[in-house]
């Protein structure tokens, strides 16, 4: 294939349009780093005056990463990975599929390394006994007689020259991935207090309601906090309801979401709210019921004949530790006031019977909602990165020639070898090599 | 013996080696080169033990984790890596003036760690966004990139100094440094490992914040920093493996490369804000 060197082509195939596209990446996202992005209009205006914040409007510099300037730098960035690889790979392609078999002599007698003997052994053994040295130290020779004597040729890894295309290609599967997640994925959050369920969640940026396809349901949200204060767990029971069934429980934490249906159901805030569960048991009975329980407000359990309600307060400090203080009445006798210590149960003995009291704070959970089928193409390239750049760094196409022809009364050997990496280390194993075939009895090889 | 005095003696025992080093390399005083080496390891050793025993204090403090949770701890697994890296890099080239270029890194790290009032040094349980697995898979990716680069600066400043040299004094201080071609190889090679490792950290980074917020990527100055960082050591390497770059560039990206770094690691918790923020403490 005669590819067409036009001006065009070799713009994008040149190695400087990839540097200037990491300078103007690395650039652009420091400028990204320094201003504070996807802030309102005002703000901007306000730190950077009217006309600078004109400017940045016009440029995008608020959602920078999203501006179209940035993207289609990016496109340019990838078009030049395309383009360069195309540009390259056929000249790779032959290096490693080439015959080396029919690598010619003189070509030989121009490496680094290189060694040559003579022996008075006849060529026949020569051969035999060279090629049995080269499977002992773990090289696969190949050989072809031609004209003059007999080549013999060994490779390892000759598919490592293609490593820097697995990096340059996971680059792309990235993007990719990326892509994807842009048009079919969607991301945004949903405060669901605690005994509620949504159907739906709110969009990012536009707080359009998404639909899920199913109901999630938080049946409790509970904060745990270190000795200092500091908090230790945010927690959240979630119950995923579809086509009226409870089809998944899971309790979720940090680190640790939800998955159903291709949504992922983060843990990412929480919200504090004036009321308390209030659970009331009648001993008696074993009837039960909890009520979202407000200050200074009277509540009836109509059934069961009980009013009630929380008559005072301590609010609840940084361990989350509160005080409520109940006024009970279940129409017989005089009313009991008592207090509830937090989440510790209180038994209430009544003349007509025995309650007990229960409470807890309520909460609304922040759940994190997101649908990306692009993850698993990134991690793909993610994977295909680190694998390509090991390749392409620390492995090294190794290349062996043994080189026998008869000259006079003598058999003469040549060896050469080559590497594309890492030349110590080849020469070194090539060393080993060569003075494993010096050992060899029957060679009886000297030098020249 | 507690954590924070054998990372205290560790401080010194570095301080000794730099000394050590130094002196090797200044006055051509190649005796006491057993001795930086001796010292340096006996400095590692004491390191790995008061790491070991501040993750062991966290258990019985009942707020068990890996001490790689906020700024002291990380600047003392920074230092860590240099040394073990140095070490290692010693062995292989079997070269000591790289220690003279190489552990006043670790030293001052620790020394950092150690002496600055803005971080304490008290074992603090993790909130709930570190509470991962991927937290000892990201933050060891990350170091033992940034302590490779952290020491290719050091072999750039060696090839800089060693450019000065006319060649006309071999017994001058110059002539004691490694040729410039073993430097060049020294530093590309050690650029390499580090681009890996950055790339491992990245990448685990993205595979971490996926998991706790559903985002792998969210331009965050910390994320967008560490893009810059690679996208440096990126042109370095297409510049070399394309049109041969060599010698004094290289040498100085090296060092530019590690500024990056740097700022990465250190500056971004300071001057700007974003999801990192438990790194400023």
């Amino acid at each position: 294939m005669k590819k067409k060197k036009n001006s065009f082509w070799e713009f994008f195939t040149s190695v400087k349009l990839a540097l200037f596209c990491f300078f103007t990446l690395a650039i652009a996202s420091i400028a990204g780093t320094i201003i504070p992005q996807k802030e309102a209009p005002a703000f901007y205006i306000g730190k950077y005056g009217e006309a600078t914040a004109e400017v940045f409007r016009l440029l995008n510099i608020p959602d920078m990463y999203n501006s179209w300037w940035f993207i289609s730098i990016l496109g340019l960035f990838s078009i030049n990975l395309i383009i360069c690889s195309i540009d390259r790979l056929p000249t790779v392609w032959k290096l490693v599929t080439m015959d080396n078999l029919d690598t010619k002599v003189n070509r030989l007698e121009k490496m680094t390394p290189r060694i040559r003997f003579a022996t008075k052994q006849p060529k026949q053994e020569v051969v035999l006994q060279v090629e049995e040295t080269l499977k002992g130290t773990g090289w696969k020779p190949s050989q072809r007689e031609n004209e003059t004597g007999t080549l013999l040729f060994a490779q390892k890894t000759p598919w490592v020259r293609f490593g820097v295309y697995i990096v340059h290609l996971s680059i792309l599967v990235i993007f990719a991935g990326a892509i994807i997640g842009t048009f079919f994925g969607s991301k945004g959050s949903v405060m669901l207090r605690e005994k509620s369920q949504v159907p739906f969640f709110y969009k990012f940026g536009s707080s359009e309601r998404v639909p899920l396809g199913f109901d999630i349901r938080c049946d409790d949200f509970s904060l745990t906090h270190y000795d200092t204060g500091a908090p230790k767990e945010f927690r959240s029971e979630l119950t995923i309801i579809d086509k009226g069934q409870e089809v998944l429980k899971k309790s979720i934490v940090v680190n640790d979401p939800l998955d159903y249906k291709g949504y992922t159901f983060y843990q990412s805030s929480y919200q504090a709210y004036e009321d308390y569960w209030v659970t009331i048991q009648d001993q008696k009975t074993g009837a039960r019921k909890t009520f979202a329980a407000n200050p200074g407000v009277e509540l009836k359990w109509e059934q069961a004949g009980i009013t009630f309600g929380i008559v005072n307060l301590l609010q609840p400090d940084r361990w989350g530790r509160y005080r409520l203080k109940i006024w009970f009445s279940d129409g017989k006798g005089e009313p009991s006031i008592f207090w509830l210590d937090g989440e510790n149960p209180v038994s209430v003995e009544r003349p007509d019977g025995v309650y007990a009291f229960e409470s807890e704070q309520v909460f609304a959970t922040g759940l994190q909602v997101a649908k990306d089928p692009g993850v698993w193409p990134v991690y793909i390239g993610c994977l295909l990165m680190l694998l390509g750049l090991v390749v392409a760094f620390f492995l090294s196409h190794k290349r062996l020639w043994v080189y026998i022809y008869e000259e006079g009364d003598r058999t003469r050997i040549l060896v050469a070898g080559s590497s594309n990496k890492n030349k110590v280390g080849f020469e070194n194993k090539f060393n080993i090599l060569v003075e494993k075939l010096e050992n060899n009895e029957t060679l009886q090889l000297s030098k020249g | 013996m507690d954590s924070s005095k054998l990372l205290g003696i560790t401080t010194f025992i570095y301080l000794f080696s730099t000394l050590i080093y130094m002196m090797m390399f200044i006055f051509r005083f190649k005796k006491v080169g057993l001795l930086a080496t001796v010292v340096t390891i006996i400095g590692a050793l004491t390191h790995t033990a008061g790491i070991g025993m501040r993750w062991l204090e966290s258990y019985q403090m009942g707020i068990g984790h890996a001490p790689l949770s906020n700024m002291y701890e990380s600047l003392v697994f920074f230092s860590w890596s240099i040394v073990v890296l140095y070490l290692i890099i010693e062995f292989v080239y079997k070269n000591k003036i790289i220690g003279a270029f190489a552990i006043p890194f670790a030293f001052a790290s620790m020394a950092y760690a150690s002496l600055s009032p803005e971080f304490s040094n008290r074992i603090t349980p993790l909130v709930p966004a570190l509470q991962s697995n991927w937290l000892i898979a990201h933050v060891f990716t990350c170091f033992i990139g940034y302590a490779a680069f952290a020491v290719s600066c050091g072999t750039g400043i060696m090839y800089l100094i060693k450019m000065r040299d006319k060649g006309d004094l071999p017994n001058s201080l110059l002539a004691s440094l490694p040729s410039l071609k073993t430097i060049d190889d020294i530093t590309h090679k050690i650029i390499l490992f580090g681009f890996i490792w950055l790339s491992g950290g990245i990448i685990s980074g993205a595979v971490w914040a996926n998991s706790a917020w559903g985002t792998y990527w969210s331009w965050d100055p910390k994320e967008t920093w560490s893009l810059i960082t690679w996208f440096i050591y990126a042109s370095a390497l297409h510049a070399r493996f394309t049109r041969g770059w060599g010698g004094k560039r290289i040498a100085w990206i090296a060092i530019i490369g590690f500024l990056a770094v740097v700022f990465t690691y250190y500056g971004v918790n300071f001057l700007l804000s974003g999801l990192h923020s438990y790194g400023a403490a």
